[in-house]
């Protein structure tokens, strides 16, 4: 055996305390950081709430959206995003369900389904404004104008992956022996998938739906050259639709006074529906 | 089961102790996990904690080493005097007392860096070496541990690309390398094959005349080969305590035979 | 089974030919719906490519280092806001990355229990906000604070000093590269945390409990030990969050102050990104090169966060599978 067994080195309590007093600092910092995270979403929801609420009157939903110095409300921008974001919830969920039932029941290997999933983690976080600029390329312009339904395309383009990747996720929880135990019984593969395999996973598929609501309903920059928008009532989404987001967005750059203020109501009410919506399905999921 | 157990027999410990337990109680959360538990874990020896799992021969020895410590429902009540002195007081600083006494984990787990620095790492902690005593001490702590000429040539590799007794070997000798003065094993060879078992099995024997080693483990065979005291506990309580040949060969205690024969349960 | 076949023939045999061809209709359904989600990313690149074809003829590559951006002359190039982009993004990593590794560490090491879940909540919210609330907080609230109390105590101090004067130079109203970067940074630090902490949280026990049994602090195991165990999530993560640094689009319009300038470098003087030219310009742009410039600058972003985004799966993906080769 070589090097003899010293006796502690000299040096071990003044190196001992700098490394504390590092350690102290650095989680000193670790600390600062959670507080400076706090810090933000806390003062951003202060001030929406503080200049939302002193919009906030019944004319809101009554009146639809004013000149500028002028009275009125948000009502056309909000029927026109619940209209866009329903109609894309509605055509974008089932494709994303089943595209997701799709690569946990038929092809949860291969290729296939390792291309699938990597496409859509990267439209998950891909820039929506280029949604935008498809639906434009591939709906406005073949169409000859901007239009609510071409809003609402490019919203179900969002809504897809969202919806796709926690179908997936939640799908491949269910436990295989309840699988079994349906085709034990007899039953075709899609009767186990939707009676069975789906139901078990409810919750889960749900919650990605509320998520997906969530997101679109405050997606500004896929509507501007889609849905554009719309000072009146839109008889139908055949026409340029007014949605919250545009609107909030024109009016919060402008600078008329009665615009900005009915900007921060309308943005209080974005941040509410959102947040809630994500609250509720965390809690959904979380019951689970 | 009876609860009169026996004060250990200290009459058998012949040499000082190194640590000695005074009534530690041990909770994680509400449940009582160590009750009562006394006892003195001779110098340079090996002492071994043998018992069925979810006794607590683990727990307690996590508890030399404060680790438990890392988990906010975790608590321990008593003392645990390590040369006299009480490690559980809140005075006594827990990395310093980690740098005395070292540890060896149930899976081997090296840290992603080289071999090197595996050993490195736990020395640069406490102490600045000039490079060349860095790799004096390297060297030094790789032979202790037997590992040196598997390695010395490619020190410089990841920790994680040896084999899975060699990577148990280089966490004993990275304990080893801070110069602890006691060593604790918690089960190290129940994830590696027989051959490997026998290294370390070796290398414990080799290691006493320097170290004060403890032992959890849950294979008896390996308690009779190569522990000098042996500690039987059984639902959070040491039932017996003493020199590991009159442990194996003349139990005091019905539940000690019945476990050691393979009657228990 | 060969006795309900013998009892029921018919309805068995008929059930069974009819379950078949629905199964078939369901998996084709199913299947449509998977090459659906599949195709979107190639149609997406197409069609924007066939979109923005007049000015790549025009302008080939070299559109992404010119800075001339001139609808009056038909003269288009894509530098000003590649860089504004660019610069904001990297000011966003610069703030996010290590306040996400401390809320990481936060959240791992020393949160108690019962608080972890609360917190890492009200983070993760951080991410639900939507951008055009970030956009108009920014432009109205924030904006002037940072004014008021950084950019002109700043001007104040370093106003006559060369090279550091010119950083901070600009109109005194807050808005510029510099607030795009600060806002940017607030709303990626959810994603790069949120990946930071479930990586962090995947680290052995037994290795980070080896690492504190050698004696070292919270600090050293966390940054010697488990962050090199946990990198490529670690990186997979910051790329996720400059993933969409680069790609959003409302915060930085309200903020940015939308002007293409190149010649000042100061933090504080209105720019451009890709994103906020897309937003103000594309409606009105006149159909042509003007149009397809700005499809092409789509493009390009596009491109850009793609080979981010790819970067940042490929990273999580190796993390994920040395994790599954170890257990």
């Amino acid at each position: 055996m070589m090097a003899p067994r010293p006796v502690y080195p000299p040096g071990r309590l003044s190196l001992h305390a700098w490394r504390r007093r590092t350690n102290a600092l650095a989680l000193t910092l670790s600390v600062a950081a959670m507080g400076f995270g706090l810090f933000w979403l806390g003062w951003i929801l202060w001030e929406t709430l503080r200049l939302g609420l002193a919009g906030m009157a019944l004319s809101l939903f009554t009146q639809v959206t004013p000149a500028p110095n002028d009275a009125g409300g948000l009502a056309n921008a909000i029927v026109g995003s619940l209209s866009m974001v329903a109609l894309a919830t509605a055509v974008g969920t089932p494709i994303g369900m089943l595209a997701g039932i799709y690569l946990v029941e038929y092809r949860p290997r291969g290729a296939l389904a390792a291309a699938t999933r990597f496409v859509n983690d990267i439209l998950l976080s891909a820039p929506s404004i280029v949604i935008g600029l498809f639906i434009f390329e591939a709906v406005v312009a073949p169409m000859g104008g901007f239009s609510g339904w071409a809003g609402a395309a490019a919203l179900a383009l969002i809504v897809i992956p969202v919806v796709l990747r926690t179908t997936e996720n939640t799908l491949k929880l269910v436990p295989a022996e309840l699988r079994e135990a349906a085709y034990a019984l007899g039953a075709p593969k899609w009767r186990v998938i939707l009676a069975i395999t789906l139901r078990a996973a409810r919750a889960g598929v749900v919650t990605g739906v509320l998520l997906a609501v969530a997101r679109i309903a405050g997606e500004t920059a896929p509507l501007l050259f889609t849905a554009l928008n719309n000072q009146f009532w839109a008889s139908d989404l055949a026409h340029p639709t007014a949605s919250l987001p545009v609107v909030i967005f024109q009016f919060a750059m402008s600078p008329y006074e009665n615009w900005q203020h009915l900007a921060w109501a309308g943005v209080l009410l974005i941040t509410l529906a959102v947040l809630g919506l994500n609250i509720l399905a965390r809690a959904l999921a979380r019951g689970r | 089961m009876p609860h009169s157990s026996a004060p250990p027999s200290a009459i058998e410990v012949r040499s000082t102790p190194k640590i000695s337990v005074r009534q530690l109680n041990f909770h994680y959360g509400k449940f009582h996990a160590l009750k009562n538990i006394d006892l003195d874990i001779p110098t340079h020896q090996v002492t071994a904690f043998i018992g069925p799992s979810g006794c607590g021969k683990s727990t307690l020895l996590r508890v030399f080493n404060r680790m438990f410590e890392l988990y906010p429902d975790q608590r321990a009540q008593g003392q645990v005097l390590l040369d006299g002195e009480d490690l559980l007081a809140r005075t006594h600083d827990v990395a310093l007392l980690r740098a005395k006494i070292g540890m060896v984990f149930q899976k081997p787990t090296p840290f992603p860096m080289s071999i090197y620095d595996n050993i490195a790492f736990g020395v640069r902690l406490f102490e600045r070496l000039s490079l060349a005593d860095m790799d004096e001490r390297v060297e030094w702590a790789l032979r202790k541990a037997a590992l040196w000429d598997e390695v010395k040539d490619k020190l410089e590799q990841s920790g994680a690309s040896l084999s899975g007794g060699q990577q148990q070997r280089l966490c004993i000798a990275r304990g080893i390398a801070v110069q602890p003065e006691v060593l604790l094993l918690d089960e190290p060879c129940s994830a590696l094959d027989p051959i490997s078992t026998a290294r370390i099995e070796e290398l414990m024997a080799e290691l006493k005349s320097e170290y004060t080693v403890v032992i959890v483990t849950h294979n008896m065979q390996q308690a009779a080969r190569c522990s000098d005291y042996t500690a039987y506990m059984y639902l959070g309580e040491l039932i017996e305590f003493g020199a590991t040949e009159r442990m194996f060969f003349k139990p005091r205690r019905k539940e000690t035979e019945d476990y050691i024969t393979g009657r228990f349960g | 089974m060969p006795s309900v076949e013998r009892h029921q023939p018919a309805r068995s045999a008929n059930t069974g030919a009819a379950g078949a061809v629905a199964d078939r209709i369901f998996a084709g359904i199913t299947c449509a719906a998977a090459l659906l989600a599949l195709g979107l990313l190639g149609a997406i690149m197409l069609t924007l490519v066939a979109g923005a074809w007049p000015a790549i003829r025009a302008f080939g590559l070299g559109f992404v280092a010119s800075a001339v951006w001139d609808p009056a002359q038909q003269q288009f190039g894509g530098l000003v806001m590649i860089y504004g982009t660019l610069a904001t993004s990297l000011i966003a990593l610069l703030i996010a990355v290590p306040v996400s590794f401390g809320i990481a560490l936060f959240l791992t090491e020393l949160s108690p229990t019962w608080l972890k879940r609360p917190l890492g909540t009200a983070i993760e919210l951080l991410a639900a906000i939507p951008s055009i609330v970030y956009g108009m907080w920014g432009l109205l609230v924030f904006a002037p604070i940072l004014s008021s109390y950084v950019q002109q105590p700043l001007q104040r101090s370093l106003g006559d000093v060369p090279l550091l004067g010119a950083l901070v130079s600009g109109p005194p109203v807050g808005i510029g590269i510099l607030s795009a970067g600060i806002i940017l940074s607030i709303m990626v630090i959810p994603f790069i945390a949120s990946v930071m902490r479930d990586v962090f949280e995947l680290t052995p026990k037994l290795l980070k409990e080896s690492a504190y049994g050698l004696g070292a602090t919270t600090w050293e195991v966390m940054s010697q030990v488990v962050l090199p165990y946990t990198r490529s999530g670690v990186i997979g993560g910051i790329m996720l969050g400059l993933g969409r640094a680069l790609g959003e689009t409302m915060a930085v319009t309200f903020v940015i102050g939308n002007m293409n300038q190149l010649k000042s470098p100061s933090m504080f003087e209105a720019a451009n990104s890709i994103t906020s030219t897309l937003a103000n310009e594309f409606a009105e742009a006149s159909p042509g090169l003007h149009q397809a410039s700005l499809i092409y600058l789509g493009l390009v972003l596009f491109f850009i966060t793609f080979v981010v985004l790819a970067g940042s799966r490929l990273m999580l993906a190796r993390l994920a599978r040395s994790e599954g080769a170890r257990t």
